[in-house]
């Protein structure tokens, strides 16, 4: 293992970490678990996405951004644009005053489609919208913000505007984003029943990939001299922009990757659960996910999965069982991840298993450990 | 299994005896031999020869918990009620409660563990429009059956709902046409949260104000949820002194609304308000001294003088504590699990397609509200009630109007 593959790869650690991590998904999981319960494994996921980017962005770039919800919600609902375009046909909406247009909108007095939702007739149009709006609006509050030198706890408090605002936006216009309600009742997607069995197999496995994808995406940017660069700046900023560098583009690069990862799980959130509501644009969801990746620990890609998992698994187990004391229970576990293991389940993983000798020894490679692998694992920072 | 023993004669007495003393609403209970499970249930549901499972799926945590938990109770109430009485077709009601959370898409998170996993027979829940739309496809796929509480903006109607509420021309039009010839009103203005069912409402209301009654409306305004600033708002309802205000504020932005009005002078003996917001639970917030004089349009008030509310609101009482307070949805609710009996007993079957087939056409005579039909539309006939409030907090209904038929989708007011 040499080169840029054992760089993407993170070493031998690196490499058995995502090995792990792809067998639970792709095989364990869908083995044992029935469809429902798998369906929910998809949902969460998506939110994986959003902890993978706040590893690049809050754990490796030192940017707290309270606002992601901003790029997964917008992911979400320009596939949700797409999908209710072609679940409003003129026939299944033939009750409605004007027939053909999402039922919202009709519901809101509005008589045709609106303009900026025409492109969304198109899937590519979709896709492309998809993988550049997100991006291209964390790239205009990068730009502004990061432009002036705003940072720290002040830009996690604009991004947190941000998010409220947006939502505040969305529910306000419902004629144009269906409100509060969210645009629900997705069906089809180019003819292709996203509710049945077999679609949501299908799309728990491209998500699943993506997933796997995005991890690959984010080791490649922390292990290459930008990743260096990151943690630079997140350690002595000032020091890094005497060295000639210009910080403020290196910061608004990340976050539009990190944007840009996010939307993607927001598209296949509303592909999975068919249907987007602003109760994924706002202030909570954005804090919450910060909590997955703080649970999971904000260094550690794969480790911010597994915190996704761990911390919507407890909310669903709680909440079916303790249905009025749940909140309780969850408020209990992130007190005691704080307060216990502050660098979540990652932490827990590097101070406990890896004395166990057996787990050492298969990271290692059996005290053979070559230095390609042992330079990376420091380099990657246990990426 | 259609042998006759002893012990099932004499639970079947019991009941019989409990549901002439409860209420005499039910017909004689039935016994669970007599309907074999491999007969009422050949869909697989969560139905032994014993029990029956059903879902309760409100939010318990969260900001709408407030107002869903009288839904809660009074679901709850009703399944004690009818366990009392031997039960639906013989078996015992089990109850699956999920939480909602007040988040939208958890509701169809566990709408779909409930019908999918659990396998319940029905399900009792979803409060806001948000929630029934989150878990309207959900249900519609895994054909299972819902029992609405809420009134709501209509504009839906689905073959695994029932909406025991009222869809928005029930409660505008009859409330509009009594305010109108009572307060000889021609100037109306519009006042809502912003969100679908307030938008919906004065839509209608507006129409009819200027179709059928001849007014006008003077203001129209829409408040983000949860805003609790009202002084531009008020600024300008005193500058255009309409005849009514037509208010349809939700949540906690009522106890704002209503003490803000108050403070600027606009109390009930200076300005006329006929609101389809308010509910006793609301007042609870609001407190009745703000709201003394005020009217609320709504097709339940607890202080409905009839036999079975009587009883109803003792039981309620007896059940969740002397302080309780009965508002329109929670009686709403309270239909529920009884409408859903009646169906299964009508359709001899617990399978979700018997069941919504057999419950249009039932006459349910002594519900608390009063006489009430479910139509073919899966709406409820019912009356509109409008009720004074006064400062202890409870109404005076002062108007009833005929039986109104449910039609969710009408015609000239969309």
């Amino acid at each position: 293992m040499t080169g840029t593959m054992s760089k993407i790869l993170g070493g031998r650690e690196g490499a058995i970490g995502l090995a792990v991590l792809a067998l639970l998904i792709l095989v364990i999981l869908p083995l044992s678990l029935d469809l429902f319960r798998l369906g929910l494994v998809g949902k969460y996921t998506t939110y994986a996405f959003v902890a993978v980017s706040l590893v690049l962005l809050w754990g490796n770039g030192g940017i707290l951004s309270l606002g992601q919800g901003i790029f997964f919600g917008l992911g979400g609902y320009l596939m949700a644009m797409f999908l209710k375009l072609e679940a409003s046909d003129p026939i299944s909406t033939k009750i409605q005053t004007t027939p053909g247009i999402p039922d919202f909108m009709d519901w809101n007095q509005l008589t045709e489609i609106p303009l900026f939702w025409e492109p969304f007739n198109s899937l590519p149009l979709t896709i492309l919208a998809i993988l550049t709006i997100p991006a291209l609006f964390a790239y205009i509050i990068g730009f502004a913000m990061f432009k002036r030198r705003v940072g720290g706890v002040y830009f996690a408090i604009i991004t947190q505007a941000i998010a409220l605002i947006l939502s505040i936006l969305i529910v306000g216009q419902q004629g144009y984003t269906g409100g509060v309600n969210g645009i629900t009742d997705l069906k089809t997607m180019l003819g292709w029943d996203i509710r049945n069995d077999g679609a949501k197999y299908v799309l728990y496995y491209v998500n699943a990939l993506l997933l796997i994808g995005s991890i690959l995406l984010s080791r490649y940017i922390l292990s290459s001299k930008f990743g260096m660069l990151l943690l630079a700046m997140r350690d002595k900023e000032e020091r890094v922009r005497f060295s000639g560098y210009d910080v403020s583009n290196f910061k608004i690069f990340i976050f539009c990757v990190s944007a840009l990862i996010s939307a993607v799980g927001g598209a296949m959130f509303t592909l999975q659960v068919g249907f987007m509501s602003p109760s994924f644009v706002g202030i909570v969801p954005s804090i919450e996910m910060v909590i997955f990746a703080a649970v999971g620990g904000r260094m550690s890609l794969i480790g911010a999965v597994y915190g996704t998992l761990l911390v919507n698994f407890g909310k669903t187990m709680f909440s079916e069982t303790y249905p009025e004391l749940w909140l309780f229970l969850m408020g209990g576990l992130f007190i005691a991840v704080v307060m216990f293991f502050p660098n979540g389940l990652a932490g827990v993983w590097d101070k406990y298993a890896k004395r166990v000798g057996f787990i050492r020894r298969i990271m290692e490679g059996k005290g053979k450990a070559d230095k390609t692998s042992a330079d990376s694992n420091t380099q990657g920072a246990k990426a | 299994m259609t042998y006759f023993n002893r012990r099932r004669f004499m639970t079947g007495m019991g009941a019989l005896v409990g549901a002439l003393l409860t209420a005499g609403i039910m017909s004689a209970p039935s016994m669970a031999a007599d309907f074999p499970t491999a007969k009422v249930n050949t869909t697989k549901l969560a139905v032994t020869d014993k029990t029956v499972k059903v879902g309760i799926l409100h939010s318990a945590t969260g900001t709408m918990a407030i107002s869903e938990t009288g839904s809660i109770q009074a679901e709850k109430l009703a399944i004690a009620q009818i366990n009392a009485m031997g039960g639906v077709l013989g078996r015992k009601i089990e109850v699956i409660q999920e939480d909602g959370a007040s988040d939208w898409p958890t509701f169809a998170e566990k709408s779909k563990k409930l019908l999918v996993n659990d396998k319940v027979a029905t399900v009792f829940g979803c409060w806001t429009s948000a929630s029934r739309k989150a878990a309207l496809p959900v249900f519609e796929k895994e054909n299972g059956l819902l029992f609405y509480p809420t009134f709501y903006e209509g504009l839906e109607q689905s073959k695994n709902v029932f909406y025991t509420g009222q869809e928005a021309t029930q409660q505008i039009l009859a409330g509009l046409d009594w305010i109108a010839k009572e307060k000889k009103a021609k100037t109306f203005y519009l006042i809502g949260s912003d969100y679908i069912w307030p938008r919906t409402s004065m839509k209608i209301a507006r129409k009819h104000i200027e179709q059928h009654l001849g007014g006008k409306v003077v203001g129209e305004e829409y408040i983000a949820l949860g805003d609790t600033q009202f002084g531009s708002v008020i600024n300008k309802i005193k500058l255009k002194k309409p005849d009514i205000i037509y208010a349809a504020v939700v949540g906690g932005s009522n106890v704002a609304w209503f003490k803000q009005l108050n403070a600027a002078g606009l109390n009930s003996s200076k300005q006329t308000m006929l609101t389809i917001s308010v509910t006793e639970d609301e007042v609870l917030g609001i407190g009745g001294e703000n709201l003394a004089g005020f009217y609320s349009a709504m097709k339940y008030f607890q202080s409905q003088k009839n036999p079975s509310n009587e009883k109803f609101v003792a039981e309620f009482k007896k059940m969740w504590g002397p302080k309780s307070v009965i508002g329109d949805v929670t009686q709403a609710a309270y239909l529920g699990p009884w409408l859903w009996k009646a169906a299964v007993e009508r359709a001899g079957s617990f399978d979700v397609d018997k069941v919504a087939a057999a419950l249009p056409g039932y006459e349910f005579k002594d519900a608390p509200e009063g006489y009430v039909k479910v139509d073919a539309n899966h709406h409820l006939w019912s009356k509109l009630r409008i009720g004074k409030w006064r400062t202890d907090g409870q109404a005076d209904v002062v108007f009833e109007s005929e039986l109104i038929a449910p039609d969710p989708f009408p015609k000239g007011y969309q």
